[in-house]
């Protein structure tokens, strides 16, 4: 809304001209209402709406009325095993994918592409953006398609003679995380691309120079340099993937037995499967608290001890 | 992390500020008139159908479209205006209920599982027809079991049934012969079903003796093609109807999971990884039954219609190779056989601004001939006793006369609104059941208190337990 703000403090400069304030204020602040109407109908709307049925019995179908009942959805989250579970899959698939995967991933790669020559650079951010420009569902197709019991890795690690694998039965929540990886490196490999070139050459070369090693002047002088790309990046891509839903859907449906349902299919299963609007948007607001937490653990610890 | 700009030191007056709240407040007012829009003006010469509308299948089409063009021609100046919902079953029903919520958006007439109708006619969606369906002298052609497909616990009817399935065996007389067993096979208790497969499993390697639906992966399939053909052939049930309360800790509840242990554990079904495939009932469908890669499967009474010339996986020899037989009940006892219903219903929305039309247009399309040409077309059970002793009916599917059979002994489902969450945790006890994460009696006991804690009050224990 700081726009809306910058448009009021306009209006307030303008107490100090001669003309009449009165007969000016409107029609100074009418250019902006559109604007205001807008935000104001489809952004805030439709949040104050969210935060407003999170506190209800709203039901999609099997009641007639909608009534409030203060904090019983969460109450009810809160006490709920299931709910519990889904969100320690939340968090490992945050992190696992997004926070180690994707990340670390994409630094490599564009580290590494930093130093290879121009045909490599060009063919390997082909093949990685091609898997980010990919729809949603037709990735999680082609991973269930990879990882199932008859899927081509299974027919590659029988042909070289290696045990098969069962990850989308025995564990789908890593074989998810895997699948996100592969789907969403290349954001984090343009990111950090784009940081690493704007790191100046002599600083590194001055290192190299003082005796520093390829890791110490990683370490000591590159990263520290891209330090708050490497913020916005983690932030970017932690709100992403904690609300990822089609991938999930398309490669498991959050089973077997729940074993990778993390919140938004759980809150898509008890708002729309179950009917349970109001409960299912608290689910919803609790997922924007737990991105809310990650936030404030980047922007605390990777906060530039020197701040200009 | 909002940015907020400098602010200038200077405050506005009071007056300003009305000023402009004013000003937002008029605006604001304008765009929700425009967003809101008055009614229809046009609505009293049209009518809106919705219905549902999956992947590639005709049907649909072809069956309302012939039925708008009649209609508009035997009312001039009334379009019929035909809104198919692209989605899966639950999908579909979402964004009908969506679609109902505001009289804006509300079709005049609209298809009802009736998995799904007593949920909304509780939301208070629909509108009774008893008044009309009283005029209607078609009404009485059917049964009566069709005729509380759309009733409601208050005792008004709110949708008219187009047809309804029923559920049976199919088994493969080929493997039957193989493995030396009768191909004109009819078991007579859950025992005669258990030693078919063993006899199978010993006797033709490599082919999946029986497939009974199990797990959350194929949702309601588990629910009522699998668990509930079970548990209401052991005389037990899931709602006590008189009471108006969900049963627990029935016998029969144990013995029915007991059953699906015995086929997982024996390994006389499909893996349990197999079975947790979210496509597991298309692969039946559509690869093992006419590959012969399985012996005998618990399902519905339309999944011939996969195998016809213009569908997903045409099989000429279907009906030579398959055999059907009706579920036995647990002993056998009366009436020795058992079979759940589902369906579709045509309703009317509460909100619907032509309801008059739209209840002209359920007439037209549920005459005996409207009736007849459908129920072949989607391979449906009639609901109307002279469709079900057509001629042309029975002549057009060599199941027909079978699955039409078993209404007499079919159930429907106990469809309140709490049933979905109590059919998804059905589904989970079988689940834990088949892959062995809980026994029977600590999964029954999960289920009891899962249901507790969605029904509340209305929970009552089974006699005798």
């Amino acid at each position: 809304m700081s726009s809306v703000e910058a448009g009021i403090s306009g209006v307030g400069l303008r107490r100090d001209t001669h003309r009449d304030p009165a007969a000016l204020t409107p029609l100074r602040g009418l250019p902006l209402a559109p604007a205001v109407v807008l935000l104001a109908v489809f952004l805030l709307g439709p949040i104050l709406y969210c935060i407003w049925s999170a506190f209800t019995d709203m039901a999609l179908t099997g009641a007639s009325g909608t009534n409030f009942v203060g904090f019983a959805n969460f109450i009810r989250a809160f006490s709920s095993a299931e709910f519990g579970q889904s969100v320690l899959y939340t968090v490992f698939f945050t992190v696992v994918s997004a926070i180690i995967g994707q990340n670390v991933l994409g630094m490599a790669l564009a580290l590494l592409m930093r130093a290879g020559n121009r045909v490599v650079r060009a063919v390997v951010s082909a093949v990685v953006i091609g898997a980010w420009v990919i729809p949603e569902v037709v990735a999680g197709y082609l991973w269930s398609a990879f990882l199932g019991t008859d899927g081509s890795l299974n027919h590659l690690l029988a042909a070289i003679g290696l045990p098969v694998q069962n990850l989308l039965y025995t564990t789908p929540i890593l074989a998810v995380s895997i699948a996100n990886i592969w789907r969403g490196t290349a954001f984090s490999m343009l990111v950090y691309s784009a940081a690493l070139s704007e790191v100046p050459k002599d600083i590194e070369e001055a290192a190299v120079v003082d005796g520093a090693g390829t890791w110490r002047t990683l370490v000591s002088i590159t990263l520290p340099m891209v330090r708050r790309s490497i913020a916005t990046n983690l932030m970017l891509i932690t709100l992403q993937t904690l609300s990822v839903f089609g991938l999930i859907w398309t490669m498991t449906k959050g089973g077997p037995s729940n074993k990778s349902e993390t919140l938004p299919l759980y809150a898509y299963q008890q708002a729309f499967q179950f009917s349970q609007l109001g409960y299912g948007t608290a689910l919803a607001l609790v997922l924007l608290l737990v991105g809310g937490v990650f936030s404030v653990i980047y922007l605390r610890t990777l906060q530039p001890r020197d701040q200009p | 992390m909002a940015i907020h700009p400098e602010q200038p030191a200077r405050r506005r007056t009071g007056r300003n500020r009305r000023v402009l709240a004013a000003v937002v407040a008029v605006l604001l007012a304008i765009a929700l008139a425009a967003c809101g829009g008055g009614p229809d003006k046009a609505a009293a010469s049209k009518i809106t159908v919705t219905y549902k509308q999956t992947g590639g299948n005709p049907v649909y089409e072809q069956f309302l479209g012939a039925a708008k063009a009649e209609f508009e021609r035997a009312n001039p100046g009334i379009t019929v205006n035909l809104q198919p919902i692209t989605a899966t079953d639950s999908d579909y029903l979402t964004r009908l209920q969506l679609q109902m919520r505001s009289p804006r958006t509300s079709p005049d007439l609209v298809y009802e599982d009736t998995f799904q109708i007593n949920s909304d006619i509780e939301a208070g969606y629909l509108r009774p027809l008893d008044d009309q369906l009283n005029a209607w002298p078609d009404w009485h052609q059917f049964s009566d079991t069709a005729k509380g497909a759309g009733k409601a616990l208050d005792g008004k009817t709110y949708g008219v049934p187009d047809g309804t399935d029923t559920r049976g065996i199919w088994f493969n007389k080929e493997i039957f012969a193989k493995a030396g067993l009768p191909t004109d096979w009819q078991p007579k208790t859950w025992d005669d079903v258990l030693s078919a497969a063993r006899t199978i499993k010993a006797k033709v390697p490599g082919v999946i003796p029986f497939n009974v639906y199990s797990g959350k992966a194929v949702g309601e399939a588990a629910s009522i093609q699998g668990f509930e053909m079970l548990l209401y052939g052991t005389g037990d049930t899931l709602y006590d109807l008189p009471a108006r309360k969900w049963v627990l800790g029935s016998k029969g509840f144990i013995e029915s999971l007991q059953f699906v242990k015995t086929v997982f554990s024996e390994q006389l079904g499909p893996t349990p990884q197999q079975a947790l495939d979210p496509n597991w009932q298309y692969k039946v469908g559509q690869q093992l039954l006419p590959k012969a890669e399985l012996a005998i499967d618990l399902d519905g009474s339309w999944i011939s219609h996969y195998w016809r010339p213009t569908d997903a996986a045409p099989w000429p020899r279907w009906s030579t190779v398959l055999g059907t037989a009706a579920m036995p009940t647990q002993t056998g006892q009366a009436p020795g056989r058992v079979s759940m219903s589902g369906g579709w219903t045509w309703a009317i929305p509460k909100n619907a601004a032509n309801p008059d039309k739209a209840w002209e247009f359920i007439k037209l399309i549920s005459d005996r001939q409207h009736h007849v040409t459908w129920d072949i077309a989607n391979t449906q059970i009639p609901v109307r006793t002279d469709v079900a002793s057509d001629p042309s009916y029975l002549a057009a599917n060599p199941t027909n006369a079978f699955f039409s059979s078993l209404v007499p002994v079919t159930h429907y489902r106990p469809a309140y609104a709490l049933y979905p969450r109590i059919s998804s945790e059905i589904q989970v006890a079988t689940e834990s059941v088949m892959t062995g994460t809980a026994d029977v009696a600590s999964a029954a006991r999960t289920y009891d208190d899962r249901v507790k804690a969605i029904a509340g009050d209305a929970v009552m224990t089974a006699a005798g337990s």
